[in-house]
């Protein structure tokens, strides 16, 4: 699925990453735990979380995560969204909750990520 | 790779720096990037140090990151000044965590992030004395 059609999807507004709308992902994965995202996140999936901060942007980076959408419209600030410019991240933000979100993408086809277990 | 001769690096870890926190591991991540590792690797590699990092950041009074890196391995090392953990057995065990509300809320102090360190190690030491420091030391073979 193209991050254009993440956006549309889900009625998002793009915050971070316009010129990179054209990139595909393949899975996601949904949480506000970053320590399960380094944990258990296998592929490079899109990311949907509530969670705001610079953390959220240096897991991403460090799990080689190019997408983030940020649920229940929630709106980083401006030092959160350069980091993510940095890595070339794209930030989409949406009103719906993380249930309905991931539920959405989940019936347009959109699997969920391949994860480690112990 | 070939003709590449050791590389270290070093890098200082605040104590409660939660803005700077991954700053090192990013870095770390940049480098070997440069260098051309399989990215599987340098995912392991981000990950400890990312962990090891957050570590620092969060329950000691300050520390820091060493890595050397040569043809066939990564060797990370994450040293602090202290507190120190009472019973580092215990500290390994998924789930268990001494983590503040605070912390907790930037999403971390679930008590997962030494055994990840260990799972992505090929290699894995940790030992630590109260008051003094606590040390971990991660290897990842570059060719596994």
């Amino acid at each position: 699925m193209k991050l254009s059609e993440v956006k549309e999807l889900l009625g998002a507004e793009i915050l971070a990453g316009e010129d990179n709308l054209k990139t595909e992902i393949t899975s996601a994965f949904a949480c506000d735990l970053m320590s399960d995202v380094l944990a258990f996140v296998e592929d490079k999936s899109l990311l949907l979380t509530g969670l705001i901060n610079m953390q959220t942007i240096r897991t991403a980076e460090m799990m080689d995560i190019e997408a983030i959408v940020f649920v229940r419209g929630k709106k980083p600030n401006d030092e959160i969204l350069k980091l993510a410019r940095e890595n070339n991240m794209v930030i989409l933000t949406t009103k719906h909750i993380l249930y309905t979100s991931c539920g959405i993408l989940h019936s347009k086809g959109l699997r969920g990520a391949n994860i480690m277990h112990k | 790779m070939k003709l590449m001769s050791a590389i270290n690096l070093e890098f200082v870890v605040a104590k409660e720096d939660f803005s700077k926190a991954g700053e090192a591991s990013s870095s770390i991540k940049k480098t070997l990037k440069k260098l051309g590792i399989d990215s599987k690797i340098i995912r392991k590699v981000a990950i400890v140090t990312y962990e090891a990092e957050m570590n620092i950041v969060i329950h000691s009074i300050g520390g820091k990151i060493m890595v050397d890196i040569d043809t066939e391995k990564i060797k990370i090392q994450a040293i602090d000044q202290g507190p120190g953990i009472e019973d580092t057995e215990k500290a390994m065990e998924v789930g268990f965590s001494t983590a503040t509300q605070k912390v907790r809320e930037l999403g971390f102090g679930a008590g997962m992030g030494l055994p990840n360190i260990k799972k992505n190690s090929d290699n894995f030491e940790i030992s630590s004395e109260i008051n003094k420091y606590t040390k971990i030391e991660s290897l990842i073979y570059v060719n596994p």
